[in-house]
């Protein structure tokens, strides 16, 4: 019935988009399973989009399952968790799960076994609690964007503008990947009710689920799960599913598709009374407001035609992905890629023992006969089929010749900073460019320049400080010198008047050699006593050297 | 008289214009000449002296009065083209005598060896770095330029210029540096052969 009504909707299109073959079969039938411990955990102190936190523990340190690793620092971030109990190895420099690899701050876990938890604290009654107790809850618990950027979730449902639509995300529209689909299969329920925990933050907006229409079994767990709930609830939710197109889940894409209006560029969609939320952080809100749980683990999709057992598992954060290759059975061949992320916006990596973290959703090993290996990139004939895909209305031609030509003004100009590097149009491109990996570099590099120029401004002004300030002391210690010298020279002035009137009475009767000795005198003592200071001071000298030279 | 009216038309409007002109000279005065400030804008403001002018600023003046624009070396090629689209002069090729362009680097006190002389804080060109008299010296890394002012003074040779390392939220997308190694299999994933069956049930614990 509510399905009915849900397609009743009106439902807008957004510009552009592709269908490539989706390939959902492969890893979707089967359960989500739970894998054996790993032998060592590398959890990386930043899953997140920010700043990581300060470390809370020391190699050597026992910990339980859901102890916070991290505290938020003065610069905000999240707390990181161990998600199983064990002892702290070390705390080292280890190979992201990032495109880069490079090696980021992890805390190495070695697990006990024992799978000990700490008591977690779950919040009774939430709907009777304040939204702010709710989002330090959620800010402690570590969640982050499941989807895919990975922004802290408390921050972003922080908002003091007045939001009247939660979307949350269960469209995953990129090819192969299956995990919020299994997730919404297998755990409907707590998807709602954890939609309904952030609606409850977010002041109660209404709240729209979106699937996908290729996801049939997800829609109808979801729908199941709708009619559990009492009527007020059911009124404010509802579901939507929308046609299968690539990216429709995409943040702005889903906007333009469930409500028609267009998130600003360079704006969020709250500008616009929108939030959206993936639905592994509804799951991850609700297991931490009920059970207390912290974010220690996530759902994977392992998939690919190189892979014996395809299939989706929860994965622990910090598990290298070997560990996770193996359990599916992984059949390399001779020149195996091992694509984090999906074959539209993954990226290879070369390193097995990269963690798997809190934006980790599907790793994917194809075999060459099913994704061609990337064959020469051919010179651009300029056949405009990447701007009849493109879903931000941009045109990839163009941006591609300014990457090129690395005009940054241009780049601008042409809205570089609206593309969601979704991949259609090097999907499309009959040259075999890689598109996206221009604007990506493009993109980094008008960053760098960006921040080049802010420190360059920095170094300037306290360049400029500092001259200032040398100026100013020379001029403080000349206008202390005249000073000075004045006041020697009203001094000498007023000895010399002194004497004259000394003298005056003087001279008639006393001899000259009188007046003189007792100046003499003070003379001598005058420099006796400037040489026993200078001794002094030498000996002080000496012996503060020999204290130096000793310690 | 049409010749009289036409001298008195043009005059009156010399007039105008003059006054609009005067006005405009005194209203709108520039204190510092704006093509120095343009210039520095574009130099990379290590301060470092390279150039042989004491700062940026200093040669930023010096370029505006004819100077040479390859004298920078932290700048490097990018800058160069910069100052040749501004200035309209040629692009030369970065001058040999002043240094080479080099990657970017951040001065690092080794801690334990310093004496506390404040030598290098005085070379440091925009206070970038922390300590007193007697006190240990530290280097403020964000603020520093890798000016390498610092390096000399030092009486007891405690400050290393350590090449600045690239964190991955500001990495430039240099796939073709990453080593394409190809990862074998049969090592990286050990337990594959071993014991397959394992895996298998592993799957519902």
């Amino acid at each position: 019935m509510s399905k009915q009504a849900s397609n009743a909707v009106q439902l807008w299109d957004f510009p552009g988009g592709i269908h490539p073959p989706e390939r959902k079969q492969l890893a979707n039938r089967t359960p989500i399973a739970h894998l054996p411990l790993p032998s060592v955990l590398y959890i990386p102190l930043r899953q997140h989009l920010g700043s990581a936190g300060n470390i809370l523990v020391q190699p050597g340190d026992t910990v339980l399952r859901g102890q916070a690793l991290t505290e938020p620092g003065h610069t905000g971030g999240l707390p990181v968790h161990a998600p199983t109990s064990g002892t702290v190895q070390a705390i080292i420099d280890h190979p992201s799960n990032h495109p880069s690899m490079l090696a980021e701050p992890c805390i190495q876990l070695i697990p006990d076994g024992l799978h000990n938890s700490v008591a977690f604290e779950p919040i009774s009654n939430p709907f009777e609690a304040t939204a702010l107790s709710l989002l330090q809850h959620i800010q402690q618990a570590g969640i982050a964007g499941m989807g895919g950027a990975g922004f802290p979730t408390a921050q972003k449902l922080a908002q003091s503008r007045r939001i009247e639509l939660l979307i949350i995300n269960g469209v995953e529209c990129e090819p192969y990947i299956v995990s919020d689909d299994r997730l919404m299969r297998e755990h409907a329920a707590t998807i709602v009710r954890g939609s309904l925990l952030i609606g409850h933050i977010l002041g109660n907006p209404a709240i729209v689920i979106a699937v996908e229409d290729n996801k049939p079994e997800a829609i109808q767990a979801l729908e199941h799960a709708l009619t559990q709930l009492d009527s007020q609830q059911a009124e404010q939710i509802s579901l939507r599913v929308v046609p299968t197109k690539y990216p429709s889940g995409g943040e702005k894409q889903l906007i333009q598709v469930l409500t028609g209006k267009q998130v600003p560029a360079r704006g969020y969609p709250a500008h616009i009374g929108i939030i959206m939320q993936n639905v592994g952080t509804a799951f991850a809100v609700a297991r931490a407001i009920d059970h207390g749980e912290p974010l220690m683990e996530r759902v994977v999709t392992l998939t690919g035609e190189a892979f014996a057992q395809p299939g989706t598992v929860w994965g622990l954060l910090g598990t290298p992905i070997a560990h996770l290759l193996t359990h599916a059975g992984l059949q390399t061949e001779a020149q195996q890629r091992i694509i984090v992320g999906g074959p539209m916006m993954g990226f290879t990596v070369t390193d097995l023992q990269i963690p798997i973290t809190k934006t980790t959703n599907c790793l994917l090993a194809p075999t060459t006969t099913e994704i061609p290996a990337k064959r020469q990139e051919l010179a651009c004939i300029r056949c405009g089929a990447c701007e009849q895909v493109c879903p931000a209305s941009i045109l990839p031609q163009q941006l591609y010749w300014l990457a090129r030509a690395k005009d940054h003004d241009g780049l601008a100009q042409h809205h570089l900073s609206d593309c969601i590097e979704c991949g259609a149009c090097a999907y499309v491109c009959p040259s075999e460019i890689p598109l996206v990996h221009y604007y990506r570099q493009a993109k980094a590099d008008i960053r760098e320049a960006h921040i080049e120029q802010q420190k360059a401004e920095i170094a300037r002004q306290r360049f400029e400080a500092r001259q200032a300030r040398l100026q100013r002391e020379k001029e403080e210690r000349l206008e202390r010198h005249r000073q000075a010298a004045e006041a020697r020279q009203k001094a000498l002035a007023a000895r010399e008047r002194e004497h004259a009137q000394q003298a005056e009475p003087a001279a008639p009767n006393a001899p000259a050699a009188a007046s003189d000795d007792p100046q003499k005198a003070k003379v001598a003592a005058a420099i006796a006593r400037a040489k026993a200071k200078k001794a002094a001071q030498q000996v002080q000298q000496q012996s503060q050297q020999g204290d130096s030279e000793s310690s | 008289m049409s010749i009289l009216s036409g001298i008195l038309v043009l005059a009156g409007l010399a007039l105008l214009f003059g006054l609009i002109l005067g006005f405009a000279a005194i209203r709108f005065k520039v204190e510092s000449d704006p093509l120095v400030d343009q210039i520095d804008e574009i130099l990379p403001q290590t301060q470092c002296g390279q150039c042989g002018y004491p700062g940026c600023r200093p040669y930023a003046e010096a370029i505006a009065n004819g100077d040479d624009i390859n004298k920078c070396p932290p700048g490097g090629e990018a800058t160069i083209q910069k100052l040749s689209d501004l200035t309209g002069r040629e692009a030369k090729p970065l001058d040999a005598a002043h240094g080479v362009e080099d990657v970017k680097k951040v001065a690092y006190i080794r801690e334990d060896e310093c004496i506390g002389c404040t030598k290098c804080i005085q070379a440091c060109p925009v206070d970038a770095i922390m300590g007193a008299n007697r006190q240990m010296h530290t280097v403020i890394a964000d603020e520093c330029t890798g000016c390498d002012l610092c390096v000399e003074p030092c009486p007891v040779d405690c400050i290393d210029m350590l090449p600045v390392t690239t964190k991955p939220e500001r990495w430039r997308w240099q796939l073709d540096s990453i080593p394409v190694t190809v990862v074998d299999a049969t090592q990286a994933l050990p337990e594959q052969k071993a014991e397959p069956k394992e895996e298998h049930s592993g799957s519902q614990v």
